[in-house]
């Protein structure tokens, strides 16, 4: 991932794609209009943002007490608890299970978590086939494809695309419609036999409650309930900021998560489970504390509020950048506002450092978001640790000379005059009709590409003043 | 002219024009003291002001941005304003919404408190209109067709909400139509548009077009930042329309922008 492309150099290939561009845009608008009703018409939505926020940050700042509290309320009710550092540990413990268990294969729930890991990949490597059951990510996965949207894996494609995908790679499907009936039923017949032939199921987690030993996972197609429920061993692998304190932190999270991820009242598929039980669910129940990052991030007091998010997606619909590039271009399991928080800071500043600039701060991801990160002010906060660590990716020498000489010049008022002045005798000569004519050095060219550039004033405001002053 | 609950007290108002204004539009700062002189009040302008810093404060260079704070800070504390007016909601909340962090974190006890005094003291143009000045009808005459862009910042940094068109409103002959997706960002975003300028240009070209759609000859906005880079797509683009700050607007009465 080191080498892998900056945001602008990737988003240049994802402009051209016009049809991704639509089937995003068109997803968007539809998705933002169902999150606008849904929370509108709940009259104390500022209070429950409120709440959900003090909720999450005292689930980070008191970390390592929920934490062990989860270990021990989830060994009580007969689970197990894995501790992984990173995500090569969380792979190999998940492996390690599978294979004690004697498992060739697993069916999973749609998590981002694993996704962020390279679960599949590492479970691949090992000889273990993981089957996505959520009907986006197995289009993903059946397309050899990557996710592109937090909540919705497979915006990127249209239903028609859909449809090619699944007439190639199901069994017994060459004359599928694209009807989303016929979709959603050729998909139903495919994994109702792996659900019912699984031994083993991984998923993420939503929430997990410290007091109680509460895993929660909230989803729409009901594959999730069929993973959790029908498999003998089940693998819960979650990031340890997913902690709540209390069960009763559930009541604000499960009104705030379906308004804003899906733009429903209540999501139709919320699964909670505590432990196993003799004769009900899986027999074995693991959960794997996934770190690799989180304590580093929440190092950075400004910074680890990334930590808060409850992946509903929100930010990431009503975000105009997502929305011209789609989530590939940000090449991250996180795309999206979330996503350059999140990024940069799990991977030690090593990884997407060109993200926190892939935003306009226009602030809509911060309006939208039901925990209230302040993502715009984490953007701008992680700009400047980028610059001032010297991590790769944020700004090329010559910018960083370019603005350091610039503040100095702007420092002091008589510098600052003079330079008014000196650019406007240098691009008068490039002037013509108020506009700088194109073909200008650096940045500026950038600008002109598409845009013209008026040219600066004949006489400034401040010579107009001092003017006006001498005339009285 | 005939002003809904005009001040009887004439206020000292300090103009912070910031530097885009005064290198690019000084037509807006003119137009600015035109309105606040008609409306009865006395305009100031504290000749060692520069830049705010937001340029360098959003890009990633906090010990320049907090350099320039220091000295915009300095030089309006000095000054015996009643109020500091902006004709810039970007740059206000640069002051308002950015100045407190950026002295909390240079722990800097002076200047934390200097700026807890600034701040109450500072407004974007249309919040000082409607809540200082308790006014909607500032006599305004602008008869064209005016559509109405709200600034990222204003909307969502100020929180300046209806403002701007309650001041549209009561504007004489003016024709005003609503822009379609108009709290969209344009793109713009200060060094986004030339960093990511492809993105920026592409969510120009959704800004452009929407303005299009509303046969407007007059694109207004609270931030001629905004109209920079959305004038700088009209004119490429040969539109109809033209960019015009609001206070350009309520500043006319005879139909025209220029004032002097």
């Amino acid at each position: 991932m080191k080498d892998s492309p900056t945001f602008a150099q990737a988003a240049h290939e994802h402009l051209t794609n016009k049809q991704m561009r639509q089937n995003v845009g068109h997803a968007m608008a539809t998705i933002r209009l169902r999150r606008e009703i849904a929370t509108a018409e709940l009259p104390d939505w500022e209070l429950l943002r409120d709440q959900g926020q003090r909720i999450k940050t005292d689930a980070i700042v008191n970390l390592a007490d929920h934490l062990e509290s989860l270990e021990r309320s989830v060994i009580a009710a007969g689970g197990l608890v894995h501790w992984a550092r990173t995500a090569e540990e969380a792979n190999s413990i998940v492996a390690s299970i599978i294979k004690a268990e004697g498992g060739q294969d697993v069916v999973k729930v749609k998590s981002m978590t694993t996704e962020e890991i390279g679960l599949n990949d590492a479970l691949a490597a090992e000889g273990i086939v993981a089957h996505e059951t959520d009907l986006a990510e197995l289009i993903v996965q059946l397309a050899g494809d990557q996710s592109s949207h937090l909540l919705v894996p497979a915006i990127h494609l249209n239903r028609t695309e859909i449809r090619d995908i699944f007439r190639e790679h199901l069994p017994g499907n060459a004359d599928l419609s694209d009807t989303p009936e016929d979709l959603a039923e050729a998909a139903r017949k495919y994994l109702r036999s792996r659900f019912l032939s699984a031994e083993i199921a991984v998923s993420g987690a939503n929430f997990a409650v410290a007091e109680t030993g509460t895993v929660c996972v909230v989803e729409s197609e009901g594959n999730g309930r069929m993973c959790t429920t029908l498999p003998r061993v089940l693998i819960t692998v979650m990031g340890i900021e997913k902690v709540l304190p209390r069960f009763e932190d559930l009541a604000v999270m499960l009104q705030l998560l379906p308004r804003s991820s899906t733009g429903e009242r209540m999501n139709p598929y919320t699964s909670l489970w505590t432990g196993v039980r003799e004769g009900d669910g899986p027999k074995v129940f693991h959960l794997v504390l996934l770190d690799a990052g989180r304590s580093l991030t929440i190092a950075d007091p400004v910074g680890r509020q990334a930590l808060h998010c409850i992946r509903c997606s929100a930010c990431v619909n009503v975000c105009p950048v997502y929305e011209q590039t789609g989530g590939h271009a940000y090449n991250s399991a996180y795309a999206g506002p979330i996503g350059a928080i999140l990024t940069p800071q799990l991977s030690g500043m090593t990884e997407g450092t060109s993200l926190p600039w892939a935003s306009t701060l226009c602030g809509a991801c911060y309006d939208a978001c039901p925990v209230k990160i302040n993502i715009p002010s984490v953007l701008i906060h992680l700009r400047s640790r980028i610059i001032s660590e010297r991590a790769p990716g944020g700004a090329t020498r010559s910018e960083q000379l370019a603005m350091r000489g610039l503040s100095k010049i702007l420092a002091n008022p008589s510098r600052y005059e003079a330079a008014q002045r000196a650019f406007y005798l240098g691009t008068w000569p490039l002037s013509k009709d108020g506009l700088v004519e194109r073909g200008l050095p650096g940045p500026m060219r950038a600008w002109t590409a598409s845009r013209d550039l008026i040219s600066p004033a004949s006489q400034s405001f401040r010579s107009w003043w001092r003017g006006r002053e001498a005339r009285r | 002219m005939a002003q809904q609950g005009l001040r009887l007290i004439a206020m000292r108002i300090a103009l912070f024009i910031t530097c885009v204004n005064d290198t690019f539009f000084p037509q807006t700062g003119r137009a600015t003291v035109a309105l606040l002189e008609r409306l009865g009040h006395t305009v100031l302008f504290p000749e060692q002001q520069t830049c705010c810093g937001q340029i360098h404060a959003n890009s990633g260079y906090r010990p320049e941005a907090l350099e320039l704070a220091r000295g915009l800070v300095a030089t309006f504390e000095d000054c015996q304003a009643d109020a500091i007016v902006c004709p810039s909601g970007s740059c206000a909340a640069m002051i308002t919404h950015e100045y407190p962090s950026l002295a909390q974190q240079a722990d800097d006890v002076g200047l934390m408190s200097a700026v807890d005094a600034l701040v109450p003291r500072v407004f974007e143009l249309s919040q000082f209109l409607v809540d200082e000045l308790a006014l909607e009808d500032v006599g305004a005459y602008f008869p064209h067709r005016v559509t109405y862009h709200p600034s990222c910042h204003s909307l969502r940094l100020l929180n300046v909400g209806d403002r701007p068109l309650k001041l549209l409103r009561a504007v004489r002959g003016i024709d005003l139509v609503e822009l379609p997706r108009a709290t969209t960002c344009c793109g713009f975003g200060g060094t986004f548009a030339t960093k990511n300028s492809e993105v920026s240009s592409a969510m120009l070209a959704d800004k452009l077009s929407n303005i299009a759609s509303t046969e407007a000859t007059v694109c207004t906005a609270t931030d001629n930042s905004c109209l920079l880079h959305i004038g700088g797509g009209l004119s490429r683009d040969g539109a109809r329309a033209r960019p015009v700050h609001l206070a350009e607007i309520l500043a006319s009465t005879d139909g025209r922008q220029e004032v002097s």
